[in-house]
């Protein structure tokens, strides 16, 4: 076209990025790329294809990882560890410096290589993806340089897989291995298949930066080479991905040992409030689902539109869309490039042609020839029962719905397995910061949307998985206690003898389970019997079964509200409960040495009391934290309640550590499940009194008895348990426990078969006060 | 970019504003105050300015649509000068650019000839100076009206001026609204303001000048904007050039959305002038492209869209000549205005 013709029809024109770098990048690598294992590259082998899905054209080829590849690469990393962690802080922090500065100073060949193999925009690669990574490796710098001070107490987990997705792929890099490296830690990361060769990139600038060998290991691959590293000896496993993928491994991880984060889908709601500013709430829509092609997993996917203004901002919506520009990715001016693979195409548009619901609107912007293009799509109409409201699609497919109300908003908000993230639009800040605490979520932003910064946690809760990436909070995922463990015994049950009178005399004392606030008969109408240490009937507890376990969560479910109560109020309640439990003290010491013989029983419940005061003491006094992200505007980590814990107590210390158990979790605002000791059951008759006679509201506080095996299945594997902790002593809990917290990805906290000293500072404080809370992340950009 | 990509066999002929081949657009004639409306317009300022901040990274135009981009932003420019010290010798020095902006040979170069500024802009007592420089075009005079910059002369004169400048031959009034009215929230009084301004202006067009820097807010800026084209604002116009800060990307995000929503209402094309503080090539391309996306084409025409700008056009002139001969330019190789 000429100038002047152009001057008529003023289009914008080609705009492509320069591939020449990149491409003589690839081009020195004619052979294939080998694995990066004890900071050498390995000779390619099993080679498939990375694509570039805007074309179909091959870009590399790249080497599939075995079981001895992986094996290879774990072992270089267990080498390496110990003395990366003695480089100490500041020594860690040179290397991550030197990294974020070498991805700066190549900042450009990262973006076009992230756009060829991916298929994103190259604005987004260049604009968001590169500055995303450098940030995020210049910020944990500071974390290894400030470890030594601020977190003495910690260490590193030792040698950690990282399994990350296609769609952020440095990005994701750059997540998982910049906390792990900064905390001490060495890695074994195994991108995605479709998406290898950003980070061979970055490994390569890991020999520049002085990454000692065997520091970072990068073995390419597909799904089994995932699983080869799942099941390698690790100490943690980090995986953002798929929720099937991420249950597959919680169960593959479940009773090893290894901790484990998952990041996985979502479905995040996009409300939009009648009072908002429309247009920029439209604007935001498409950094929300047409970013990255929408294969993002805190994607706006779920629009909710109040119904005064629905019909206008659909309207602005449809315009909007026909406006975006999809097409070659290395475009400057493309919106929305290319679907990463043929495979996600295909499952996007297999999802689409299932639906026949809602009334869809396809995006007027021409389609290119050939390559992985999806339009943007809005279904309209949606209602919570049509799959498509319900399903993560992973492309740039928007579906919507109406609500009329506040509490209708967050009603469908949170109608959803997921919980990763959620955007509110309103010019109110009342409806708006009412409204960020209700929503299931781990981030919410207010007024805007897919802000994220390294100095703030991004996570989700339910099916959206578990653990936190950036800030503090990230941190956690990447470090242990540093005290030193010993294995914890399993308690064995106090044998009868046959002819052994009641002990107590009397009248015969009647234990039963606390539900709902009520003293309940167990369903199945069992009870067992309970010997002392010296082998007398003590007399009975009821065994719970799993309908007692159905009605203590439906008890639970019911005390809602204790959620909303102010720490004040918590506080004064575990303080008054330690009031009265002091006014026991003898008889609960009597009672706890008669089981166990001995004469420990008064400092137990000594220690009890102190505990409850410890989490009056916290109640009010666990806050969040302002991050410091470069915006004008505030990103708080609010402490939330988790929702309802399922605990198994501990055996050894029947009183003190069910105490250690339900206090920080009712302290937090949690209702919560307690199976108690199982060899020393019957102090809960005394406690269930206490509890009877103090403040705590009905269902906050359930107490069953029975075998922990038993009720560790069932609870771990209730839907509506939110988290389960673990600390009886029978082997097999941990495997139980973790195995079953796959069923909805419910948070787990297991001994792992260790021993904890519920007397010292182990048995109480930080550990459990974060176990009991989830970071919820909220960002309030601002300005008039 | 390379030397010859400038270059076409081509002729094509472009000229001023009013007779390029667009169809006629209804006169916008307002309607009625409608003060609910008035009320529910938001701005979100950090979100507007992320729009903002990004439609640079996300639109670009390179080479020859880069150049052809340039030469629409010429044919939009409202060449300005609205100093103390303008004499009738300086306004024909600005008309004289003014009718030929483009060193003829980068004309012939690009395929084109005839082009002109959108407009001429300047103070009452400069309007027959500049209708003289300019006879025998059809570039029309504009004239800053109501006591401008400050609006705070007496009403009756404020009318008065508008009416003597229209008499005079201005065929482009551009009035101040007075601020206060936005700052009380008196919407009733701007618009009847607003009224009388647009029926002195008779059939002369009358851009709104929001001095949108003194207003407080983007809400404000939008209310502004709204009660301005109820009222029968041809054009809405950022600021007079003397504010302290003068047209941005947010305060323009926020003014075209409101001629959006308002055509969307009314069918009526409500024309947009940033004006102050534009004054390199890649800020107007940046402009275009913002009313490219969020108006569409139709508005990218000097009967919709003007630049009010002074020094803007010389660093154009000079992106065209690298895009002609390759080479970077400097100011002194084009003529002055």
């Amino acid at each position: 076209m000429t100038v002047s013709e152009i001057f008529d029809t003023m289009e914008y024109g080609a705009a492509p990025e320069s591939t020449a770098e990149a491409q003589a990048w690839l081009d020195r690598h004619p052979d294939g790329f080998g694995h990066f294992i004890g900071g050498r590259f390995t000779a390619p082998q099993d080679l498939f294809d990375s694509k570039n899905p805007a074309t179909g054209a091959r870009l590399a080829r790249v080497s599939g990882g075995s079981a001895a590849d992986i094996q290879a690469a774990v072992q270089a990393a267990r080498k390496a560890q110990p003395a990366w962690e003695r480089r100490g802080g500041h020594g860690r922090a040179k290397v991550l410096y030197a990294l974020a500065r070498l991805l700066q100073k190549h900042s450009r060949l990262f973006a076009v290589l992230e756009t060829l193999d991916n298929g994103k925009p190259i604005r987004e690669a260049r604009d968001i993806d590169i500055p995303l990574a450098q940030r995020h490796f210049y910020y944990h710098a500071g974390m290894a340089q400030l470890m030594d001070s601020e977190l003495p107490d910690q260490r590193a987990l030792g040698v950690c897989g990282q399994i990350i997705p296609w769609n952020f792929p440095l990005l994701m890099l750059a997540w998982k291995i910049a906390p792990a490296l900064a905390m001490g830690n060495t890695v074994v990361l195994k991108p995605a298949e479709y998406t290898p060769l950003t980070a061979l990139l970055f490994a390569q600038i890991c020999r520049e930066a002085g990454v000692p060998k065997g520091v970072v290991n990068i073995v390419t691959g597909a799904g089994d080479t995932g699983q080869h590293l799942v099941a390698a000896p690790v100490d943690k496993i980090a995986f953002t991905g798929s929720t099937a993928v991420g249950r597959a491994i919680r169960q593959a991880t479940a009773g090893t040992g290894k901790a484990l984060t998952l990041e996985l889908g979502g479905k995040s709601p996009y409300i939009v409030f009648d009072d908002a500013d429309l247009d920029s709430a439209v604007e935001g829509l498409v950094d929300a689902i047409w970013f990255n092609q929408g294969q993002v997993c805190c994607a706006g996917s779920r629009l909710l539109v109040h119904e005064p203004v629905a019909k206008d901002f659909h309207a602005r919506l449809r315009a909007r869309m026909d406006k975006l520009r999809v097409g070659d990715p290395l475009d400057k001016n493309t919106d929305v490039g290319a679907i990463v693979d043929p495979v996600q195409l295909a499952s996007i548009t297999a999802k689409l042609a299932a639906n026949t619901a809602g009334t869809t609107h396809v995006s007027a912007a021409p389609l290119p020839q050939g390559g992985c293009f999806y339009p943007p799509t809005l279904i309209e109409n949606l209602n919570p029962a049509d799959p498509l409201m319900q399903e993560e699609i992973f492309g740039p497919v928007l579906v919507s719905t109406t609500f009329r109300t506040p509490a209708e908003a967050v009603q469908l908000a949170n109608n959803t397995r997921y919980g990763l993230a959620a955007t509110v639009w309103s010019e109110n800040i009342n409806l708006a910061l009412d409204i960020a605490p209700k929503l299931a979520a781990g981030i919410v932003w207010v007024n805007a949307t897919n802000l994220m910064d390294a100095a703030a946690g991004f996570g989700g809760v339910r099916e959206s998985g578990f653990g936190r990436e950036g800030g503090w909070d990230g941190l956690r995922a990447y470090t242990k206690d540093r005290a030193p463990q010993r294995a914890l015994k399993p308690t064995p049950l106090p044998a009868p003898q046959t002819d052994a009178p009641v002990i107590a005399g009397g009248i015969d004392r009647t234990c039963k389970l606390y539900i709902g606030g009520k003293q309940t008969r167990p369903d199945g109408g069992h009870s067992a019997p309970v010997f002392a240490k010296a082998g007398g009937l003590l007399g009975h507890v009821p065994v719970a079964g799993r309908k007692d376990v159905r009605a203590a969560v439906e008890a639970a479910s019911a005390a809602s509200g204790w959620a909303r109560s102010t720490g004040h109020l918590r506080a004064q309640i575990l303080y008054y409960l330690a009031e009265n439990m002091e006014q026991r003290r003898d008889t609960l010491a009597r009672n706890l040495d008669a089981m166990r013989g001995g004469k420990t029983g008064a400092r137990e419940v000594d220690a009890s009391i102190r505990r409850l005061f410890t989490y009056a003491a916290w109640a009010d006094k666990f806050e969040g934290r302002v991050h410091g992200v470069p915006l004008r505007g505030i990103a708080i980590g609010l402490k939330e309640p988790v929702g309802i814990i399922g605990a198994i107590c501990p055996d050894e210390a029947p009183l003190l550590g069910l105490v250690s158990c339900m206090a920080p979790a009712v302290a937090m605002g949690n209702r919560i499940v307690l199976a108690a000791s199982q060899s020393h059951p019957l102090i809960v008759a005394d406690l269930i009194q206490l509890l009877e006679t103090s403040d705590i509201p009905a269902g906050v506080v359930n107490i069953l008895t029975g075998p922990h095996e038993d009720l560790a299945n069932t609870m771990s594997g209730h839907m509506e348990i939110d988290a389960i902790w673990s600390f009886g002593s029978s082997p097999a809990l941990p495997r139980i426990v973790e195995h079953g917290a796959a069923s909805n990805i419910k948070r787990s906290w297991v001994n792992h078969g260790l021993a904890r000293n519920w007397e010292g500072p182990m048995g109480e404080g930080r550990a459990f006060l974060n176990a009991a809370t989830e970071t919820k992340t909220v960002w309030v950009p601002y300005g008039e | 970019m390379t030397a010859s990509s400038g270059h076409s066999s081509t002729q094509a002929v472009i000229t001023g504003a009013g007779q390029l081949p667009l169809v006629p657009l209804a006169r916008n004639s307002g309607m009625a105050l409608d003060l609910d409306w008035v009320a529910r317009v938001q701005a979100n300022t950090s979100a507007i300015e992320r729009r903002a901040a990004t439609i640079a990274a996300r639109r670009s135009v390179k080479k020859a649509h880069q150049a052809a981009w340039l030469l629409k932003a010429i044919s939009c420019i409202d060449l300005t000068t609205l100093s103390g010290d303008d004499t009738e010798h300086r306004v024909a020095r600005l008309c004289a650019k003014a009718r030929r902006p483009l060193d003829p040979t980068l004309e012939r170069a690009l395929g084109l000839r005839g082009l002109t500024t959108g407009a001429v802009c300047v103070y009452h007592e400069m309007i027959p100076a500049a209708l003289r420089a300019l006879e025998g075009t059809t570039i029309p005079v504009a004239a800053v009206s109501t006591g401008f910059p400050a609006g705070l002369s007496p009403l009756p004169l404020r009318i008065a001026e508008i009416e003597q400048s229209v008499a005079a031959g201005a065929s482009e009034i551009d009035i101040v609204i007075s601020r206060r009215h936005v700052l009380g929230g008196d919407w009733q009084a701007l618009y009847d303001e607003m009224r009388a301004f647009r029926a002195a202006c008779g059939k002369a067009h009358v851009k709104a000048i929001l001095a949108t820097g003194e207003l407080g807010s983007l809400r404000n800026v939008a209310r502004a904007s709204l009660v301005c084209m109820m009222a029968g604002a041809d054009f809405i116009k950022t600021s007079t050039g003397k504010e302290s800060v003068n047209a941005t990307l947010p305060v323009s995000l926020v003014m075209i959305r409101a001629i959006r929503d308002f055509h969307a209402r009314t069918g009526f094309h409500v024309g947009y002038k940033p004006a102050g503080g534009i004054s390199k090539a890649k800020d107007a391309l940046t402009y275009l492209a913002l009313i490219k996306e969020e108006l569409g084409n139709r508005w990218l025409a000097p009967d919709l869209f003007r630049f009010g700008a002074s020094s803007l056009l010389n660093d154009i002139e000079r992106q065209l000549e690298h895009h002609v001969t390759g080479n970077y330019s400097a100011s002194y190789r084009h003529a002055t205005s």
